[in-house]
């Protein structure tokens, strides 16, 4: 939730703090120093992905690779039952005097569905998690920040956050050299 | 009844008896079709004929006009939708009879089947008349009488030949000439006597292009009369055959003939004390029966009569002279007196059959091996001499009205009599034919005929059995018959020619039981009690000796192996069927030896230009194997110009260079190589068998002492070999033996498989690119030299493998196992990846490339076969064992609970064939005929070290080779 | 948002020789620039040479247009299939172009994750590649079907006769493999796609091209949780696509293998036609990339050292494959089985195809080991002619493989020929142009080059280049 400053008098929703970087390694530097100072919810935001980037936020997740899982685990028995069940229950024939359950000759099937689903959960996860497609987004507001998909590099300590102040984080984040901090609006 | 006969089987006439049919005619006929009781006999006739046209109401082939279909309200008893009626008729080719079985569904005639009680047949078919039921259906019969080519009507026909005959009967007759093909119908004969009494100035002839002039010739010059002659050969041990080819041809009971000859190999395989017949063949042109020879003597056609009179020498007086292999065959003949026969070709001079007709008595097999009896020709004339006269006559004027019964003399008669040029002098000339063909085109007149399986007749068969021929259908274009057309000229016109035929045997039989005795001729399909009595003819005069072959190129003329003489070139089953000899389609070719061909400097596919006493014709080489050198033979029957759409322009006139002097052989031929590359459509392309086994040989001695030899341990796959256990059959266990000792390569089982599974025509075109749709086909090998090997015939259908490689790799399952072990082809699911094809290593599936099956001309709807689906585009297909006949057979069997019996379920392929080579049957039956064979040690699976399984499996050839003269 | 203040750096397009991916003097925003200057390039602006190749390309579209056509009017009958070569052209340019397809999944997924800095900046490039190959290889299965508009029987679909496909059938197979294949790697391309969908959202001139490309994006904004994930998912796409590239031609090899038909019948197939496909592939985006790099000026992020590395790729897996060809001589000969053996001697010299044989050791085994000479991989010409003559040979081993095996198999009365018909090429020639169509769209109309990955390179680049001082 938003907080209230006493700045200028009047109320003021921000939505967080946005410090402007030129170069990912003082972003890093940023990052690992607002975490130190006892911050908690930021986000960085980077043309490319940056190395231990997510460390220094304080970010980890292993959803991703267990919803692969699962959907390996999911596509790969489905494919199995679908063949079985197609020549055992559905559509038993006589076919080049062969056995009913001819297992061998599912394996192809079995493997093909288990890549195929792992694949799509992954994808799908990932957007999910990322909570993709999202049409707005707040740090959109901020005119620079068109080139976060270019070559500028983001840190932005949201007002979430309970030790956010607009005045002391600023400062603090005035500190670490950053091209410009500029207020985010909600 | 016979206990192989179906139990629903009957007569018309019976039919025809039932209460509520006579109803049915009284209330629905006469008012409503006007144009068919023109004559009143027609009522009558249609009582008789009602159990196939009205009820059937066949609107899509008969003259009934389309709104009067007849309601099903009533069903007449016998009369089952769905479920074929079988009629006992004949077939006559050359005026000699065979005896057929013809399938009728709603009363449309579908199949031809060999009539078991029929001497002549056996139950046994060739190609030409399986294919014959094609002919009734073809669109391009004549459809109309036609007076100087314009549509006219039977009525004004019949008033046009009441004046010519009567401007003739003015002079008792004189300049009125009646000209027929030849005659065994006693009917016809009769009708024909009477006329001939009525108007003693009128003249008769006959005239057949490939018929028996030589044998009658022959029998005339040693006998003082043209005796009739039959050979047993169930009963010869050792056979000489002087170029005749007697076990696939148009040679009279050739079909009995293949049957008895293969019946013997086959026992002897059985029974290692029985004899095996040894066949020494001396023939110039491969034959069928050169194929089925222990010795093959190639020798220029000309050349036989030599070696027949050299043959007879040596027989009479042994002596070193002679070469090896006459003395071998003597030495052989000596052996075997009165179990012998030496047979004489058609096609040979009358001098061969005289020595033929000396030897064989010589050797005591007259009486014995060979039988005589009367001609089974109602009045048997030297033909060549008949034709010869009426054409003189035509030239000095002296004919007025000429008539002709069939045939077709523009076309192919001998080119020295210009038959058209003569023609065109008579004033009234009228032709009576299924076809409006080259002789129609010069007539004033010309009359549809009824196809055989319209007709109400009666003919002949090789021994004299008399039988009735019996109308499945009323005349689908209202064809006319020679018995309507006699009966005009008696001013009977209203006459019909049942009523004819009936009243002659009726004089023959005027017994108080005639009813009884007409119906069981009817039902039975012959004439009780008209087999010629055997007769004990005088000794033969030799005549004078014959003369040696004349030096120079020779030409060998002979009737096509496929198509005959031509008469029925518009069948286009019989156009895609293989020639055995070359496996090629939709053409006529000159053959030459490889020897020759090299030495003239042609090959195949050049065209060359044969000059032969002043005549000039252009046919393109074909190289064959076996072929005598210094001789071409060209095949008639081809080069038609009046034929159809089916054979117009296809092939060369052979008749062209046929002269009277020389109508089978003659020599001082002469070509020239005019083009080449000409585009043969051939359905097999390699001719050996490149170091495999598909087809496996051996010697009768050999297989006794060595009875394993057909399996070679290298082909044996265990049981083991394979991962998973075997579907285990427990119910019905469909099989097939195809015995190769028995088979001799005449592909009448082909054409059996096509008519019963309605399989397309695909044209010469996609034949040449291999697209050809046989369901059976019939391979052949050559092995040995390339001048004179032997050659090898193979029936392949599907082999419907246990472990079907077509099965597993279709991705729609369209091609599955029945629980009976069929290998089945769901058409409607088939997508057409034709994977099953590629993986099929005998080859034996068809792919419809485009709409082959002809959804289009109405007349061709009649012939298909209800109880098979029809294929369209892009589906493949295959031989399914004819599972519409097992499936009935089960149903019958069902119906009457009781268990199948064995040999009740007969394949097309089964049934066609002369040699009963193929066997089909329940191999869970130990008993079973096809389990039986499958037991004997010379049983093989194609292509078994696959572990396909095959449930078709072949039983190795075996052969009775002369010790002295054994070449391998 | 369109910030005003972007400048876009000028930097030299020279090749910065064989052991840089990268030319001199790039930072993160000439990078961007010069990758997403090619989409935003004025439509007049494109180079000559795109606007002739594309035409030329859809006339063969065109062309694909009447055969495809004419084949539905009347039937496979107007190929030159036969009985007994029932597979022609339609199933030897299925296998060809799946092959093609396999480059990219394989430059993308496994180079990936054996850190080949080199894949970067012809990643995006090749799986459009395979995409688009993918494309044209699956319509042949369905044009050659005989009843085509009944293809869809072949999925596994409920329906009122309650039927089912035949799951042993290697057929079904590759419908499983080649649909997945073809899911997966769209799905591959278009992730890999997202963030520079951004950039271009963020770039774009006009708001059209904002709002699709926007829509395209999803949104997405370089969060760093966001990469954190979305490197996980990328990163175990790669490791799923890696046994997945080599599963489906192994399935395809299948189709042959499981059949019984001498010269299909072979167990090295799986392994040989994977590494034909990595061969054929790499062939082609050679093929491909050599032009378009200089129609575009890219010479400095497709840099030499790219192309000798594809080059040494294509040396590697040719001798894999000429392994593979004498392994099949060797058992033909080895396994004494007649028909087995025959089927070779047929290839080399009997048959009616012979000379195929001979062209297709030429393409494929003699000419590349022009390749071990640096020389030749250091001449662009060179590489792409021998690129172009590779292309050539796959596409003949798949037809001694397919057409030759079945001309002659066990019965010999049933050996025949197969003469390909016009229709034949018009099919073939006709997806090449589809196929080249695509590209050429592509490569105008999206990022041919991943920009975040080039970012990336840049940044591991010895010293990161500060474009504007500070």
């Amino acid at each position: 939730m938003p907080t209230e400053t006493r700045a200028s008098g009047q109320l003021e929703r921000v939505y967080g703090l946005m410090a402007e970087f030129d170069q990912p390694e003082p972003l890093l530097e940023a990052a690992r120093r607002a975490r130190a100072e006892g911050y908690r919810n930021m986000d960085a935001y980077t043309p490319m992905p940056v190395e231990g980037l997510a460390d220094a936020i304080g970010f980890r997740t292993s959803w991703v690779e267990r919803l692969v899982f699962l959907g390996g685990v999911a596509g790969g028995t489905g494919g199995f039952m679908l063949c079985w069940w197609i020549t055992v229950i559905a559509y038993p024939h006589i076919v080049a005097g062969r056995p009913l359950n001819s297992w061998p000759a599912y394996v192809p099937i079995t493997f093909e569905s288990m890549v195929l689903i792992a694949c799509i959960t992954a994808v799908v996860g990932m957007l999910a998690l990322n909570g993709l497609p999202q049409p707005y987004h707040p740090v959109f507001n901020v005119a620079q920040f068109a080139r976060a998909s270019r070559d500028r590099f983001f840190l932005c300590i949201e007002s979430t956050d309970p030790k956010f102040d607009l005045e002391a984080t600023r400062t603090f984040l005035e500190q670490l050299q950053p091209r410009e901090v500029t207020e985010v609006e909600p | 009844m016979q206990k192989d006969l179906p139990q629903y089987w009957r007569s018309l006439e019976e039919l025809a008896q039932t209460a509520e049919f006579r109803a049915f005619v009284e209330d629905e006929f006469p008012n409503r079709t006007p144009d068919w009781n023109d004559a009143g006999s027609r009522r009558r006739f249609l009582t008789l004929m009602g159990a196939s046209i009205a009820l059937a109401g066949a609107s899509a082939c008969t003259v009934q006009p389309k709104e009067m279909i007849v309601p099903y309200v009533r069903q007449p008893e016998d009369y089952v939708p769905g479920k074929p009626l079988f009629y006992a008729t004949s077939a006559s080719w050359g005026g000699i009879a065979t005896g057929l079985l013809v399938e009728s569904h709603l009363g449309r005639p579908t199949k031809i089947e060999g009539n078991p009680q029929h001497p002549a047949s056996l139950g046994a078919t060739d190609a030409t008349m399986q294919a014959s039921v094609l002919t009734l259906y073809d669109p391009d019969r004549s459809q109309t009488v036609t007076q100087n080519g314009n549509i006219s009507e039977w009525g004004v026909f019949v008033t046009a030949l009441t004046a010519a005959r009567d401007s003739a009967g003015a002079r008792r007759g004189a300049g009125f000439r009646l000209l027929t093909g030849t005659v065994t119908s006693p009917t016809l004969a009769a009708q024909i006597q009477e006329f001939l009494t009525a108007f003693p100035g009128a003249k008769w002839h006959q005239y057949e292009p490939c018929g028996r002039h030589s044998a009658r010739a022959g029998a005339t010059a040693a006998f003082g009369q043209p005796l009739n002659t039959i050979y047993r050969f169930d009963r010869a041990a050792v056979i000489v055959s002087l170029d005749a080819d007697f076990l696939c041809s148009s040679m009279p009971g050739s079909l009995r003939y293949a049957r008895d000859y293969s019946a013997r190999r086959r026992a002897a395989a059985v029974n290692p004390n029985a004899h095996p017949p040894r066949l020494y063949v001396a023939e110039g042109t491969p034959s069928i029966t050169g194929g089925m020879a222990e010795h093959r003597l190639r020798m220029r056609t000309s050349e036989v009569a030599a070696f027949a009179a050299a043959l007879a020498q040596e027989l009479k007086a042994p002596s070193n002279g002679s070469s090896a292999a006459v003395r071998a065959i003597a030495k052989d003949l000596r052996a075997h007196p009165g179990e012998s026969i030496v047979i004489a070709g058609e096609h040979q001079p009358p001098g061969v059959h005289v020595l033929a007709h000396a030897i064989n008595q010589m050797l005591g097999n007259a009486g014995k091996t060979v039988l005589y009896t009367d001609s089974v020709e109602a009045n048997p004339v030297d033909e060549l001499a008949s034709l010869t006269e009426l054409v003189n006559e035509m030239r000095s004027g002296a004919v007025e009205s000429l008539l002709m019964f069939g045939g077709n003399p523009v076309y192919d008669a001998p080119a020295d009599l210009n038959f058209l040029a003569e023609l065109k002098k008579i004033t009234f000339r009228a032709h009576l034919g299924v076809y409006s063909n080259e002789t129609a085109a010069w007539c004033h007149w010309h009359i549809p005929e009824a196809h055989y399986l319209e007709t109400w007749s009666d003919a002949r068969a090789y021994d004299g059995t008399a039988s009735i021929v019996q109308p499945l259908i009323a005349p689908i274009y209202s064809g006319k018959t020679p018995h309507d057309l006699i009966n005009v000229l008696m001013n009977r016109a209203d006459r019909s020619s049942h009523d004819t035929v009936r009243d002659y045997w009726q004089r023959q039989h005027p017994a108080a039981d005639f009813n009884d005795f007409w119906q069981i001729s009817l039902h039975d399909g012959v004439i009780a009690g008209t087999t010629f009595t055997e007769k004990m003819p005088p000794a033969a005069k030799l005549s004078t000796p014959v003369a040696s072959a004349a030096s120079g190129l020779e030409i060998v003329f002979r009737p096509d192996p496929s198509i005959g003489d031509g008469a029925l070139s518009n069948n286009a089953w019989l156009q895609e069927m293989p020639k055995p000899q070359n496996k090629m389609t939709w053409d006529n070719a000159v053959w030459i030896s490889p020897k020759s061909a090299e030495h003239y400097g042609v090959t195949t596919g050049d065209v060359i230009e044969i000059a032969f006493q002043g005549r000039k014709v252009n046919g393109p080489v074909w190289i064959l194997p076996g072929h005598a050198d210094e001789s071409l033979t060209v095949h008639l029957g081809y080069g038609r110009t009046r034929a159809g759409k089916v054979a117009n322009g296809i092939g060369f006139n052979a008749y062209a260079l046929r002269v009277s002097s020389a109508v089978w052989q003659g020599s001082g031929a002469a070509f020239t190589r005019k083009s080449g590359g000409y585009p043969f459509a051939t359905t097999q392309h390699t001719q050996t068998m490149e170091e495999r086994d598909p087809f496996r040989a051996a010697t009768f001695a050999e297989y006794h002492q060595n009875p394993g030899f057909a399996n070679p341990p290298d082909k044996h796959v265990s049981p083991e070999t394979t991962l998973f256990p075997q579907w285990q059959y427990n119910h019905h266990k469909w099989g097939m033996a195809i015995d190769l000792t028995a088979c001799i390569g005449c592909h009448a089982c082909t054409i059996a498989c096509q008519s019963e599974n309605n399989i397309p025509v695909v044209g010469k075109t996609e034949v040449a690119k291999g697209r050809h749709m046989n369901w059976l086909r019939v391979d052949r090998y050559y092995q040995g030299s390339l001048d004179d090997p032997e050659t090898l015939y193979q029936p392949v259908p599907c082999m419907h493998c246990e472990n079907a490689l077509c099965e597993l790799v279709c991705p729609v399952a369209a091609t599955v196992h029945s629980a009976e072990g069929l290998n089945e082809m769901v058409y409607n699911r088939c997508v057409g990846t034709r994977y099953c094809s590629n993986n099929c290593p005998y080859k034996v599936r068809r792919f419809n490339f485009f709409l082959y099956a002809d959804w289009n001309t109405q007349s061709l709807f009649g012939v298909r076969n209800p109880d098979v689906s029809v294929r369209s585009r892009g589906v493949m297909e295959k031989c399914s064992y004819c599972v519409q006949r097992i499936n009935g057979a089960k149903i019958e069997a069902e119906k009457q609970d009781r268990p199948l019996a064995d040999g009740e379920i007969v394949t097309a392929c089964q049934q066609a064939c002369p040699a009963e080579a193929i066997v089909f049957g329940d191999l869970n039956d130990p008993n079973s005929r096809v389990a039986k064979l499958k037991r004997e040690r010379r049983n093989y699976g194609l292509l078994e070290e696959l572990n396909t399984r095959p449930r078709t499996t072949y039983l190795a050839r075996l052969r009775n080779p002369n010790p002295d003269l054994d070449k391998g | 948002m369109n910030p005003e203040d972007q400048e876009s750096s000028a930097v030299a397009t020279l090749d910065p020789g064989p052991d840089k991916v990268i030319g001199p003097g790039h930072d993160y925003g000439s990078v961007t620039d010069e990758i997403g200057g090619v989409v935003f390039m004025p439509f007049l602006k494109t180079p000559r040479q795109l606007f002739t190749g594309f035409a030329c390309a859809f006339v063969l579209v065109n062309l694909l247009m009447v055969a495809v056509t004419w084949l539905f009017v009347r039937g496979v009958g107007i190929w030159g299939i036969v009985i007994p070569v029932a597979w022609g052209f339609a199933i030897v340019n299925f296998v060809w172009w799946i092959g093609i397809g396999h480059a990219g999944t394989l430059i993308s997924a496994i180079l990936l994750l054996l850190k080949q800095d080199w894949r970067t900046s012809i990643n995006r490039f090749s799986e459009a590649m395979t995409l688009f190959a993918v494309a044209c290889a699956g319509m042949f299965p369905i044009l050659h079907l005989g009843r085509p508009w009944l293809a869809y029987w072949l999925l596994p679909y409920p329906n009122t006769m309650w039927l089912w496909p035949q799951p042993r059938s290697p057929l079904i197979w590759d419908v499983f493999a080649v649909s997945t294949y073809a899911t997966v790697s769209f799905i591959f391309w278009f992730t890999g796609l997202i963030p520079d969908f951004a950039t271009m959202r963020d770039k774009a001139g006009n708001s059209l091209a904002q709002k699709i490309f926007g829509t395209l994006a999803m949104g997405w904004r370089g969060s760093a949780k966001h990469w954190a994930r979305y490197q996980k998912a990328y990163l175990l796409l790669a490791g799923l696509s890696t046994p997945l590239v080599v599963s489906v031609h192994s399935v395809v090899s299948f189709d042959f293998a499981v059949a019984i038909l001498p010269g299909w019948h072979t167990t090295i197939f799986p392994p040989y036609f994977v590494a034909g496909a990595i061969y054929s592939g790499f062939a082609m985006v050679l093929t491909l990339a050599i032009p378009v790099r200089r129609w575009y000026h890219l010479e400095d992020l497709i840099t030499m050292r790219h192309i000798e590395c594809m080059a040494k790729v294509m040396l590697g897996t040719g001798l894999i494959v000429a392994y593979g060809y004498a392994m099949e001589a060797f058992m033909a000969w080895y396994s004494g089985g007649i028909y087995e053996r025959y089927a070779f001697v047929n290839r080399m010299w009997a048959g009616g195809y012979w000379w195929t044989y001979w062209v297709l050791i030429l393409c494929n085994i003699a000419i590349p080991q022009l390749l071990w000479s640096r020389r030749v991989r250091m001449s662009v010409p060179a590489v792409f002619m021998i690129a172009l003559v590779v292309n050539v040979g796959m596409w003949l081993e798949r037809f001694v493989i397919v057409v030759t095996s079945l001309t002659r198999d066990f019965v010999p009365s049933s050996w025949g020929m197969y003469y390909p018909t016009i229709w034949d090429w018009s099919t073939y020639l006709g997806t090449i142009g589809v196929f080249l169509s695509l590209m050429f769209l592509f490569v105008r109309g999206l990022p041919a080059i991943s920009i975040f990955e080039m970012r990336e390179v840049v940044h591991h680049e010895a010293e990161p280049v500060h474009a504007h001082g500070d």
